[in-house]
C-alpha cells in the first residue's frame, strides 16, 4: 500500500471550493497531485450518477466540495 | 511601527485593485541633484548593493563616459548632501563607484544602436570636457573628431593627475573605450598651429567645441620669481609625465591650497625631495582639496603651513635657496562669504627651499583665437552664453578650464554633457536659449529616515602602506573587497524610492512596465462632468508623540491599524500574532478606546468616531481565534458603541467568548522590563487605581477628516463642517453646500462601511436625478461579429497553453503538453503563449480561429473564474458563441500547488487538459438570455424612506407606485419633531408629502396592502388591495420600506401609571412638561436583552436631545438619565456633551439590576444602583419617559410574499451586511428605512435614496441580460412530480397545469441561478443544465482517469 496513489476526482462548486482552490494555489500551498477537478456551478448539481461514473472509470475517491 | 519593508516597486495589497504594481517615485535624491553631472547616484549604488556592477556602470554611463576617473577624483558634492549624515556619515558613494568601475570590463558593455548622422564636429582638446561632449554626440550619430595638441590624450587628467591618484591605465581604458562610439582622436595636432578654425570649417565641421583647458600658470607676482628652480605646477607634473624629469632634490615648497598644490607636493616627495612643504595663505577650511587628500598628504611627510603667503623667493646666484614667508590672518567673512587672508605685521620668516613650485591657478591659453573673433573676458577666459556655452560665433562652443579656469573632472564633464546637448540643438536648427535656465527648485519629499535607523560606520577605505608609496607611483587608495561595498551601499536610504535603475523594465516579461511606462508622469486632464461625487475618505488619528500613549517609545504599544495589518493573512506577520518587541506570542493584550475620540485634552476630536468599539471587539474575536484559548483579551472603554445592526450580538458573543471589557479610563502606559512587557495604571468607575500588565497595548484610533479633505474642498468649493467633515444637511445627507457636488463616507462624518456604501449608492442617486435627461447620451455599445452556425460539425478544437512568465511555464513542461494535446481527439491546431491573456495573443487567437476553422477552443492557463469572460469575448470577436469555450487550470490548481515536482506538474497539467478538450467537444453554443425590464417601481411604505426612495425615481422620470398600508403618508417621522443635528422635520415631511402627491410620475395608493406577488427582476407582478380592491401592479424593480415602530412595555408601571411615557409621548405633551420639577428618562427598555438582543440606535440619542430642550426650557428641572451605555455616536457626542454641561444626570444602570420604579403619592419614585457612588440611590420624579425598543412593522407578511429573509428579529436581511446594504439577495428588490434597522432620518433618507439609486441600474436598461446557463426540463419525461420546483430557492422552476397532462415543470430563466439543484433531484432525468449538461459532465469525469 505504501505506493498506493488514489485518483480522486473532485468535483467543486464554482462559488466557494473551486474558489478555494484557487485561493490555494494563489497562497501557494502544497498538496499531492492526486485530485483532478470538475467544476460544477453548484455542489448540488452533483448527481449520485456522476459519482458511480467516477468509480465505474476507475476512480478511488470522489470528493464532492461545496 | 514598521511593520513591512516595501520596495520601490510594490502591489499595495495582497487584495488592491487593480491587481498590479505601482512604482514608487519621490522627488530625485539630493546626491543627484549635488551632482554637476546629474549622475544617478541613487540607481548605481542601489545597483553595487546587489553586486550588479556591470548594470552600476550601464547607469552611470547614460551620464558619462568615466566611471573609473571619476570613481577616483571626483572631489564628491553628492557625499555633503547624503541624508545619511542625519543619522551618522555620509555614504563613500565615490567609492561605491570604484568599486563598480574596477570590477567591470568595459568592453562588455554593449554599445546602443546609434544611427549615424551626416554632420560632422570637431572638438579641440581631449580633456574630459571635449570627450564627454564627444561621447554624447557620437552617440547622437555624429561624427565626431577630437584635435589633441599633446602627444596623448586625456588634458589634465593625464599631465595634470599624477598616476598615484589615477593610474594610467584606468584612463587609457576608459578613453580607449570611446572609439567603440566611433570617436576618432587626433594627438599631436594643435588647433592655430597645425590647423585653423576654418580648416576645420573648410573640411565640413558644423559646429566646433572648444574645450582647450587652461594650461597657463598663473604668476605669483613677487620678487624671484625668475630665478631656477621655480617652475609651476601645471609644467611640473607635465615634465614628470613626460619622464623628462625624474629626480628631485633637497627641499620643495608648493604654494596653494587646491589639489594640485597636493599633487605636486606628494610627486616631489615620491621623484626622492627631501621635503615637501605647502604653503597657504588661508585656513584649512578653505582648501579645496579634500580632507582626506591633505590626511594622506601629510601621512607621507607633506608639511602644510596654513595662513601663510609668499612675500620674495631669495636666491644664490641666480638659483633657488628658499622663500620668505609671511604669516597670515583672516578677516570676517565679505559679501560673497569669503574670508581674505591679510598680514600680519613681522611675522615673516624664512623656508629653505630648492625648489618653489606655485600652484595658484591657470589660465587658458588663447592666442590660437586671436584672428578668428571669438570674445574673451577679461580674465582671459572663453566669452559664452552661460547656459548654451555658444560663443559669439554661432557654430562654436566652448567648456571646461577655457571658460571657467581650473576647475575638478566632474564640472568639465558636465560642461562637456551640456554642450553635447545643445552643439546637437544647433546642429539641428532648433532655437537655443537666450539666457541661463534655471533649474526647478528641489522637491524634498524624500523616503523618511526611520527613527530608529542604526548607526552604521562609513566604510574605511584601505591604502597603500607609506614605504611602498614614496617609492613609486602606485595608486594610493585601494579598492575595497565587494563585501564592503554591499554593506556599504545598504547605507543608502533610498530617498527618492524608485532609483530608475530601469532594471524591473526587462524583467517585466509581459512589457507592462517599459521605458516609457516606467517614465510616465502625472498630468492634468480635463474631464467634462456634469455632476462630481466626492469619497476621500478618512485619515486614522495619528497618537503618535502623544506622552500618554507610547506609541513611538513602547515597541508592543501599536495602533489598530497596525494590528489589524498582523491580524492578516496578507501581512506583514502572514496573520499571526507576535508583539513586537520580541516577536513572542502575546497571551495578554489590551485595547484602549476612544484614542483620538471623545476627547478634547489629548485631540481636538470631540466627536466619537463610531467605529472602533465595533472594530476593537472584532480584533480581540479574531486575535482570540489566532492564538487561541489561553488568550485573553481585554478592552478599555467608557461606553461600548454596539449600535449597527446585529453588533450588539456579537459583543454578547465576544463577551461568552472570553474577551473581557473593562469600564475604565486608562491614565499610565509604563513598560515594565526589557522585554517591552506594558503595564496599565486605569481608573474604574468606582474610582479605584488598578494595575495590570499586558503583552502588548493596541491603541483603537479614530477616524479624521484626510489632511487633503479641507484642500479638497477648497478647490471645489464646498463648504465644510467644525472638525473639517463636508457640512450636509441631515435632511439631504449627500448634498455638500454646491449644487450637483455630492459627498459620501468619512469625508461627511464618520461612519462604518455599511453606511458609507449606502451614501455611496445615494450619491450616485443624486448625481443620476441631476442628469437624468442626459441619460444614456454617451453610451457607446460594444458590438460583436454575428455567430457563426455550429450545426452538426466535427469538433475543430484549438488548444492555446500558457506559460504565465513562469508561472505555468517555470514548473511544468509546457513544450510536452503541446505536444500531448495535439494527439487528441477533435483537436486541430495547439500552441503556447508565454502569457496567453496578452492583447497580442488575443489577436492571434482571433486569427488562428479564423484561419483554423475552429469551432471549439480551450485555453490551459490559469482560472476561469478571473479569465473565461476575457477568452469568451475574444471568441465572440472571432465570431464563436461564448460557450464553446473551456479552461485547463493548469496553473492555479496545478503548478502552483505542486510546484516542487516537474514531472507530476506535467502530467497533471496534460490530464486537466485531456479533461478539458473531453468537455469541450461537447459543449454547445447558447444563446444570449435577456429579459425586457418595464422600467416601473413598486414602493412598499409610505414613510419618510419610502417617499423619498419613489420621489428619487420618480425624478428620473420612472413610473412608481406606492402603497401605504394608513390611509395618510409620513410613517413614523410624524411624531419626530428634530433631526438629532437639530432640523425641524414636520416642515420637511409636509413638503416631501406634497411633492409626493403631486408627482406626475407616482401614483399612490393609501390603505392598500401587498396581497401577493410573483415574477423577477424587470417583470414583477404585485396584487395588491387597496380599499377593498383589488390592483395589480407590473413593476420592474420593488422598494420594501415597511417601517418600524417603538414597542410598548410593560415594564416600570408604563401603561398603570399616566406619567410614566414613551419616546416623543413626552415632547409632544409640552403641558405636562410645563409642570415638572423633576423628569426621568430610562435607555434600552426592551433593547439589548434576550427577548430583543439589539440595540435600537437611536433612543440614547433622543433622549439626551430631549434632555437638553427640557433644560433649556426650564433649566431648573431635574433632568435624569439612567443608561446602561451612552450610545450617541459620531457628532452625537456633542449632544452627550452638551446635556452634561446643562447638568443633566446620567447614572449607569446594569441589565441584571435594573431600576424599580414604584408611585409614590403625586410621583414616582426610582430606585438605581449608582456604580460611581458604589450605592443605591433614590429618584423622586413627576415623569418618567421610556426610550422602548424600536421593532420592524410586518415585515414577515412581506417576506413571504416575496420570498425575502429576515434576520432573528425579523428585521429585512439585506444581501451583504457591508457590501450590499440595500440590495436584497433576489435581484430587483430593494431595502430601506427602519424596515432595515432602527436608525435616524438622514440615514434613512441616504439609505432610501441609495435604495433608488440601486433600483435605478436596472430602471435604466431596456433589457438585462441574465445569465444563460439555465436549467431545461424535458416535459415529455417530466411527471409533476414538483421536487424540483420544491428544491429550488429561487422561483426558477415551477409547478404548471398542462392540459390533459396535469401538473409539470415549467423553468423561469430569469430567476434560474444555474444552480442544478433540481437537475440532480428529479427521479425522471427530465432536467438538465445549460453548458452543465450530464453528458458534458460525464465526459470529463471518463477523461479524469
Amino acid at each position: 500500500m505504501a505506493d498506493f496513489e488514489p485518483k480522486i476526482v473532485a468535483f467543486l462548486c464554482n462559488w466557494c471550493a473551486y474558489a478555494g482552490a484557487d485561493l490555494a494555489g494563489v497562497s501557494r500551498m502544497q498538496y499531492p497531485a492526486n485530485l483532478r477537478t470538475v467544476r460544477v456551478m453548484c455542489s448540488g448539481r452533483v448527481d449520485p450518477s456522476f459519482i458511480v461514473k467516477a468509480f465505474k472509470e476507475g476512480c478511488d475517491a470522489a470528493l464532492v466540495a461545496g | 511601527m514598521e511593520l513591512i519593508n516595501r520596495k520601490a516597486v510594490f502591489k499595495p495589497y495582497a487584495q488592491a485593485i487593480p491587481s498590479s504594481f505601482a512604482i514608487e517615485k519621490l522627488d530625485t535624491a539630493p546626491c543627484r541633484k549635488a551632482c554637476p553631472a546629474n549622475l544617478n547616484v541613487q540607481g548605481y549604488v542601489a545597483m553595487v548593493k546587489k553586486g550588479k556592477y556591470r548594470e552600476a556602470v550601464e547607469i552611470i554611463m547614460e551620464d558619462l563616459p568615466f566611471p573609473g576617473i571619476l570613481g577616483r577624483v571626483c572631489p564628491h558634492k553628492c557625499e555633503q548632501s547624503c541624508r545619511r549624515i542625519e543619522t551618522d556619515s555620509a555614504i563613500s558613494i565615490r567609492e561605491l563607484k570604484r568599486v563598480a568601475a574596477d570590477n567591470v570590463n568595459l568592453s562588455d558593455i554593449p554599445v546602443p544602436e546609434i544611427k549615424p548622422k551626416d554632420k560632422k564636429i570637431a572638438i579641440i582638446g581631449s580633456g574630459p570636457a571635449g570627450l564627454t561632449a564627444a561621447y554624447f554626440l557620437a552617440m547622437e550619430g555624429y561624427k565626431v573628431s577630437v584635435y589633441e595638441s599633446m602627444p596623448e590624450t586625456g588634458g589634465m587628467m593625464r599631465y595634470g593627475i599624477p598616476e598615484h591618484r589615477l593610474p594610467r591605465k584606468v584612463l587609457d581604458n576608459e578613453i580607449e573605450n570611446l572609439k567603440r562610439f566611433g570617436v576618432e582622436i587626433h594627438t599631436n595636432t594643435s588647433i592655430g598651429k597645425d590647423l585653423s578654425l576654418q580648416d576645420l570649417r573648410d573640411h565640413g565641421a558644423d559646429a566646433v567645441f572648444l574645450a582647450v583647458g587652461a594650461w597657463k600658470s598663473l604668476k605669483l607676482r613677487i620678487p624671484g620669481e625668475e630665478s631656477e628652480g621655480v617652475s609651476d605646477v601645471t609644467s611640473f607634473l607635465k615634465e614628470v609625465h613626460l619622464g623628462n624629469l625624474k629626480k628631485v632634490t633637497g627641499k620643495v615648497v608648493v604654494i596653494g591650497g587646491g589639489h594640485s598644490a597636493l599633487d605636486g607636493a606628494r610627486v616631489a616627495l615620491r621623484l626622492g625631495a627631501d621635503e615637501a612643504h605647502i604653503i597657504y595663505r588661508r585656513s584649512r577650511a578653505e582648501m579645496l582639496a579634500e580632507p582626506e587628500e591633505v590626511e594622506e598628504a601629510e601621512k607621507e611627510g607633506v608639511k602644510i603651513h596654513i595662513l601663510t603667503a609668499p612675500v620674495s623667493i631669495s636666491d644664490n646666484n641666480g638659483k633657488v635657496s628658499g622663500i620668505e614667508c609671511i604669516k597670515t590672518e583672516l578677516t570676517e567673512p565679505d559679501s560673497s562669504g569669503r574670508r581674505k587672508p591679510v598680514p600680519v605685521e613681522g611675522s615673516n620668516y624664512i623656508i629653505d627651499a630648492d625648489h618653489i613650485i606655485p600652484a595658484i591657478g591657470q589660465e587658458p591659453e588663447i592666442d590660437f583665437i586671436s584672428d578668428t573673433g571669438i570674445e574673451v573676458n577679461k580674465w582671459n577666459l572663453l566669452k559664452v552664453n552661460e547656459e548654451t556655452l555658444q560663443t559669439n560665433e554661432s557654430w562654436v562652443f566652448a567648456g571646461g578650464d577655457a571658460i571657467t579656469g581650473p576647475a575638478t573632472v566632474i564640472e568639465a564633464v558636465e560642461a562637456g554633457k551640456r554642450a553635447a546637448g545643445y552643439i546637437s540643438k544647433y546642429i539641428e536648427g532648433e532655437e537655443l536659449p537666450k539666457e541661463w535656465q534655471e533649474e526647478p527648485p528641489m522637491g524634498t519629499d524624500w523616503a523618511d529616515i526611520r527613527e530608529n535607523e542604526p548607526v552604521k560606520k562609513r566604510m574605511q577605505v584601505p591604502t597603500l602602506d607609506i614605504e611602498k608609496r614614496l617609492s613609486s607611483f602606485d595608486e594610493v587608495a585601494l579598492c575595497v573587497d565587494g563585501e564592503t561595498a554591499t554593506s556599504e551601499a545598504e547605507r543608502c536610504l533610498d530617498c527618492g524610492g524608485c532609483c530608475e535603475c530601469y532594471q524591473c523594465v526587462p524583467s517585466c516579461k509581459a512589457e507592462a512596465i517599459t521605458a516609457e511606462t516606467h517614465g510616465q508622469q502625472n498630468e492634468t486632464v480635463t474631464i467634462n462632468v456634469g455632476s462630481v461625487v466626492l469619497t476621500p475618505g478618512l485619515e486614522p488619528f495619528d497618537p503618535s508623540g502623544s506622552d500618554t500613549y507610547k506609541l513611538d517609545e513602547f515597541p508592543n504599544v501599536v495602533t489598530s491599524l497596525e494590528f489589524e495589518r498582523m491580524l492578516s493573512a496578507s501581512g506583514p506577520t502572514a496573520g499571526h500574532v507576535t508583539r513586537p518587541s520580541d516577536h513572542k506570542e502575546p497571551e495578554k493584550i489590551a485595547w484602549l478606546q476612544c484614542v483620538g475620540s471623545r476627547d478634547l485634552n489629548r485631540c481636538d476630536n470631540e466627536y466619537c468616531s463610531a467605529v472602533c468599539c465595533m472594530y476593537a471587539v472584532k480584533e480581540a474575536v479574531i486575535a482570540k481565534e489566532h492564538i487561541g484559548e489561553k488568550f485573553e483579551p481585554s478592552i478599555f472603554y467608557m461606553d461600548m458603541r454596539t449600535h449597527g445592526k446585529d453588533f450588539e450580538k456579537y459583543y454578547e458573543r465576544a463577551k461568552s467568548d472570553g474577551v473581557r471589557f473593562v469600564r475604565s479610563r486608562v491614565h499610565t502606559i509604563d513598560q515594565v522590563d526589557d522585554s517591552g512587557t506594558l503595564s496599565l495604571r486605569y481608573a474604574t468607575e468606582a474610582g479605584d487605581i488598578e494595575y495590570e500588565e499586558f503583552d502588548m497595548v493596541v491603541l483603537s484610533v479614530g477616524m479624521e477628516p484626510t489632511v487633503s479633505a479641507t484642500d479638497l474642498a477648497e478647490k471645489m468649493g464646498i463648504e465644510l463642517n467644525n472638525f473639517n467633515f463636508a457640512k450636509t444637511d441631515a435632511l439631504a445627507p449627500v448634498s455638500t453646500s454646491k449644487p450637483g457636488v455630492f459627498v459620501a463616507g468619512v469625508i461627511q462624518g464618520c461612519k462604518d462601511i455599511p453606511q458609507s456604501v449606502m451614501e455611496a449608492s445615494a450619491a450616485a442617486c443624486s448625481a443620476g436625478i441631476s442628469m437624468a435627461s442626459a441619460r444614456g447620451t454617451q453610451v457607446k455599445e460594444k458590438t460583436f461579429p454575428i455567430e457563426s452556425e455550429l450545426n452538426d460539425d466535427e469538433p475543430r478544437i484549438g488548444v492555446f497553453v500558457c506559460n504565465c512568465g513562469v508561472n505555468i511555464g517555470g514548473v511544468a513542461d509546457v513544450p510536452a503538453i503541446v505536444e500531448y494535446a495535439k494527439d487528441l481527439d477533435g483537436v486541430v491546431y495547439v500552441e503556447e503563449n508565454l502569457f496567453s491573456c496578452s492583447q497580442d495573443t488575443q489577436e492571434k487567437m482571433i486569427e488562428v480561429i479564423k484561419e483554423q476553422k475552429l469551432n471549439r477552443l480551450v485555453v490551459a492557463a490559469c482560472t476561469p473564474r478571473t479569465h473565461e469572460p476575457l477568452f469568451q469575448e475574444t471568441i465572440r470577436n472571432a465570431g464563436m458563441n461564448p460557450y464553446l469555450f473551456e479552461m485547463a487550470n493548469i496553473r492555479n490548481q496545478c503548478t502552483w500547488v505542486h510546484s516542487d515536482d516537474k514531472q507530476i506538474a506535467t502530467e497533471k497539467s496534460s490530464d486537466l487538459v485531456r479533461m478539458a478538450v473531453s468537455r469541450a467537444s461537447l459543449l454547445e453554443a447558447i444563446p444570449k438570455l435577456s429579459v425586457d425590464v418595464n422600467s416601473s417601481v413598486l414602493v412598499v411604505g409610505g414613510g419618510v424612506a419610502g417617499m423619498t426612495s419613489a420621489l428619487s425615481l420618480a425624478d428620473q422620470g420612472f413610473s412608481t407606485t406606492i402603497i401605504e398600508k394608513s390611509s395618510e403618508l409620513g410613517g413614523s417621522a410624524k411624531d419626530v419633531m428634530k433631526t438629532w443635528s437639530g432640523r425641524e422635520v414636520q416642515p420637511f415631511l409636509s413638503d416631501l408629502v406634497s411633492k409626493v402627491e403631486k408627482h406626475s410620475n407616482i401614483d399612490l395608493l393609501l390603505s392598500a396592502e401587498v396581497k401577493s406577488a410573483s415574477g423577477f427582476v424587470g417583470n414583477f407582478e404585485t396584487i395588491v388591495t387597496s380599499n377593498g380592491t383589488e390592483k395589480t401592479v407590473q413593476h420592474g424593480v420593488g422598494v420594501i420600506a415597511t417601517g418600524a415602530k417603538a414597542t410598548e412595555t410593560d415594564e416600570y408601571l408604563y401603561g398603570k401609571n399616566p406619567n410614566v411615557t414613551r419616546w416623543h409621548d413626552l415632547e409632544n405633551n409640552p403641558e405636562k412638561l410645563k409642570n415638572a420639577d423633576t423628569v426621568a428618562f430610562i435607555q434600552c427598555v426592551g433593547s439589548r436583552e434576550e427577548s430583543r438582543p439589539y440595540c435600537s440606535r437611536i433612543c440614547c440619542t433622543a433622549s439626551v436631545q430631549q434632555a437638553i430642550s427640557i433644560k433649556d426650557e426650564k433649566p431648573d428641572t431635574n433632568v435624569f438619565i439612567l443608561y446602561r451605555d451612552i450610545r450617541t455616536f459620531g457628532e452625537r457626542e456633542l449632544l452627550y456633551r452638551e446635556a452634561r454641561e446643562k447638568g443633566v444626570v446620567f447614572i449607569r444602570y446594569s441589565v441584571e439590576n435594573k431600576p424599580v420604579v414604584t408611585e409614590a403619592g403625586d410621583g414616582l419614585e426610582i430606585e438605581v444602583f449608582d456604580p460611581v457612588l458604589q450605592q443605591n440611590v433614590t429618584i423622586q420624579t413627576d415623569i418618567l419617559n421610556l426610550a422602548t425598543a424600536i421593532e420592524p412593522v410586518d415585515t414577515e407578511d412581506i417576506a413571504s410574499i416575496y420570498k425575502l429573509p429576515v434576520n432573528e428579529e425579523k428585521f429585512f436581511m439585506e444581501a451583504h451586511a457591508k457590501l450590499r446594504p440595500v440590495d436584497f439577495a433576489t435581484e430587483g428588490l430593494y431595502v430601506c428605512g427602519l424596515a432595515h434597522y432602527p436608525k435616524s432620518i438622514d440615514e434613512s433618507i441616504a439609505q432610501a435614496m441609495a435604495a433608488a439609486g440601486r433600483a435605478a441600474t436596472v430602471l435604466s436598461k431596456a433589457s438585462i441580460e441574465v445569465s444563460p446557463l439555465v436549467s431545461q426540463v424535458d416535459q415529455e419525461k417530466c411527471i409533476g412530480c414538483g421536487l424540483c420546483a420544491e428544491v429550488c430557492c429561487f422561483g426558477g422552476i415551477i409547478l404548471d397545469e398542462v392540459e390533459g397532462k396535469g401538473k409539470r415543470a415549467f423553468n423561469v430563466p430569469a430567476s434560474c441561478k444555474g444552480c442544478g439543484l433540481c437537475a440532480s433531484s428529479c427521479p425522471q432525468k427530465a432536467i438538465d443544465m445549460l453548458h452543465f449538461r450530464d453528458e458534458q459532465i460525464k465526459a470529463s469525469i471518463s477523461a479524469a482517469v
